[in-house]
């Protein structure tokens, strides 16, 4: 292969990048592409539709759609029409690993003609680098919307990380996208509505369900209920797919447990049973209280959902922190601008509110992002309006600290590096007070998921061991803080970032004559 | 063996060469998923204790699904798996 054709292709350029073809990021980029920007949509999956509105691979799309998948559909196929027309571009099985801010100097970095670039090339720009499955790509955009959704928070418990332990939301991956069940006899634990929507799946894969164990109790979803009256017909669309889940469940005999917790997961190299407990109301268990046995092969738990924020970490955004919607989050105003010019956040990525929010935030920001990019005088889009349902529901899956609180020494917290509850207690004990500092100390976050997994368990052991009291556990997050933003995002092979270009590629200049 | 029953009635249509083992999978699941029908739960060992690990989150974030997929580190979870992928554990 010649230099030339080894050297790497020209940045794509485009008008406006969206991270994420989830409810959010595909339909901003609707709105976007519709307002006649040139958009560009990246995800990971090979196919748009985010987590909630995956699509199975069409070898395996045989069956009836789900309900969601229904939804999915009439989301994909405007973006399909925009693909089409070229308006918006698709980049799937695309893996975003890097992203930075180009100053817009004239002249400078961003590409402006030497001595006299226009005002607009002064203005920042973004560089996203990818990986597609041809190869690695960089793409630079003046607008730039990260709806990359949330990660799974697991609170740790003794044999958490036995091979069958899967994650609550991760199973659901598994319903919609494999139709397979984790296991031939399952056990549900944790916290939220996808409790039932899990059993229910299971069930309905033909498994069987072991148990079902909700940390929360009758009077936690009826707290819900001030919320759920205040939005009568949001509510009672919600409520029915709740009792469809459940019906199913109960037609099976399948009773859900409340106030129970997963004690310990018992087996070696594959899950044999796990120990389920009774919780109190904090979600701590109760002492001295009996326990069952429950076998199973399988065991799905979740513990709500963070919103994921490297990129805008990385950005260096700021952030701000509250419970009830995931823990820490980008603060945006209503049009989901962050304190980054030109950076904007939607969906479940700006805080837990669910996918029908996602979508209507979605689109509000794709019209902010448009009128900006347009610096035009149309009318300010009108706020997505947060439903008190959504933060109701997400408050039913916040992380409680009476959980973290009960995990016991010798538990692993960080996966990666097997890192325990302990070494976390001796390393605050030793000056550790920032959740970087305990990096340091330990190396737990430092490993391949880079601190995603253990991030909110690891700040909320941090804060629990620094907090003047239960009162000031939120207050001691925000001191915590966050892991700083880093690059690479994803773990990346380097070959595959390195592409076609090889040893004989390097310009080798010509010997000094002697 | 499988460690499931499919929802849909799809033909194990294709084979994954998994550790040098021919094993039967549905086209268009992922790897990971074939490798939970196939029974196969324990992925890789754990970098510090040496204990078993297998998939946990299968969203490409945990990594614990990390294998050597026709010779390239991807985690199990993302990639599709498709007919004659040689799928090896890395540790």
């Amino acid at each position: 292969m010649s230099a030339d054709g080894a050297l790497p292709a020209a940045p794509r350029a485009v008008e406006a990048a969206v991270i994420g073809a989830g409810p959010a990021g595909a339909s901003a980029a609707v709105v976007l592409a519709e307002a006649g920007c040139d958009v560009l949509v990246i995800d990971e999956a090979p196919r748009p539709g985010g987590r909630i509105w995956c699509a199975p691979p069409p070898a395996l799309d045989g069956g009836r759609p789900s309900a969601e998948a229904a939804a999915g559909d009439s989301l994909r196929d405007p973006l399909g029409d925009r693909l089409a027309a070229s308006r918006a571009a698709l980049l799937a099985d695309t893996v975003v690993w890097s992203v930075g801010r180009i100053e817009g100097a004239p002249g400078g970095a961003a590409g402006g003609a030497p001595g006299g670039a226009a005002p607009e090339d002064a203005r920042p720009r973004f560089r996203i680098d990818v990986l597609t499955p041809e190869g690695p790509v960089a793409v630079v955009a003046r607008s730039l919307l990260v709806a990359i959704g949330t990660t799974e928070r697991v609170i740790p418990f003794p044999g958490w990380t036995t091979p069958g332990v899967v994650g609550l939301a991760a199973t659901t991956q598994l319903l919609k996208n494999q139709g397979m069940a984790p296991g031939r006899r399952v056990a549900v634990a944790g916290a939220g509505p996808l409790l039932a929507s899990v059993a229910a799946g299971v069930l309905e894969t033909g498994a069987e369900v072991a148990a079902v164990a909700d940390i929360a109790g009758p009077g936690d979803w009826l707290a819900a209920l001030p919320a759920l009256a205040r939005e009568p017909r949001r509510a009672a669309r919600g409520a029915a797919r709740g009792a469809g889940w459940w019906m199913a469940c109960l037609r099976r005999g399948v009773r859900p447990a409340f106030r129970t917790g997963v004690v310990a997961a018992e087996g070696g190299d594959r899950l044999e049973a796990v120990v389920l407990g009774p919780v109190d109301r904090a979600g701590a268990p109760v002492a001295g209280a009996p326990t069952r046995r429950v076998a199973c092969d399988a065991l799905a738990v979740g513990h709500g959902l963070a919103p994921a924020t490297e990129i805008t970490r990385l950005m260096r955004a700021r952030h701000v922190f509250d419970r009830d919607l995931g823990g820490w989050y980008p603060r945006t105003d209503h049009q989901g601008r962050t304190t980054v010019p030109g950076l904007y956040v939607a969906g479940d990525a700006a805080g837990v509110r669910g996918a029908a929010f996602a979508t209507l935030a979605g689109a509000g920001t794709g019209l902010a992002m448009a009128r900006d990019l347009a610096a035009a005088g149309a009318p300010p889009p009108a706020p997505a309006r947060e439903g008190p349902v959504w933060r109701a529901m997400s408050r039913l899956t916040r992380q409680r600290p009476a959980m973290s609180a009960a995990i016991s020494p010798q538990t692993v917290v960080c996966r990666c590096e097997g890192v325990t509850r302990a070494e976390i207690d001796a390393a605050v004990d030793d000056g550790a007070h920032d959740i970087n500092q305990l990096k340091h100390f330990t190396r737990c976050g430092m490993g391949p998921c880079q601190g995603r997994i253990c991030g909110d368990v690891a700040a909320e052991l941090l804060a629990l061991r620094l907090a003047d009291g239960m009162a000031d556990i939120d207050a001691a997050r925000r001191r915590v803080g966050q892991w700083t933003g880093r690059s690479p995002l994803r773990p990346v092979p380097l070959d595959a970032m390195i592409g076609a270009f090889t040893y004989d590629d390097i310009p080798v200049p010509d010997p000094a004559p002697l | 063996m499988t460690a499931h029953r499919a929802r849909r009635d799809a033909p194990a249509a294709i084979t994954l060469m998994i550790e040098g083992v021919a094993v039967p999978a549905r086209a268009g699941t992922s790897v990971a998923a074939a490798l939970m029908a196939g029974g196969r739960l324990a992925l890789r060992r754990a970098a510090r204790s040496g204990a078993p690990r297998g998939a946990l989150c299968l969203m490409g974030v945990c990594r614990e699904c990390v294998m050597l997929i026709d010779g390239v580190r991807r985690p199990a979870c993302m990639a599709e798996a498709r007919d004659g992928m040689t799928v090896d554990r890395l540790i």
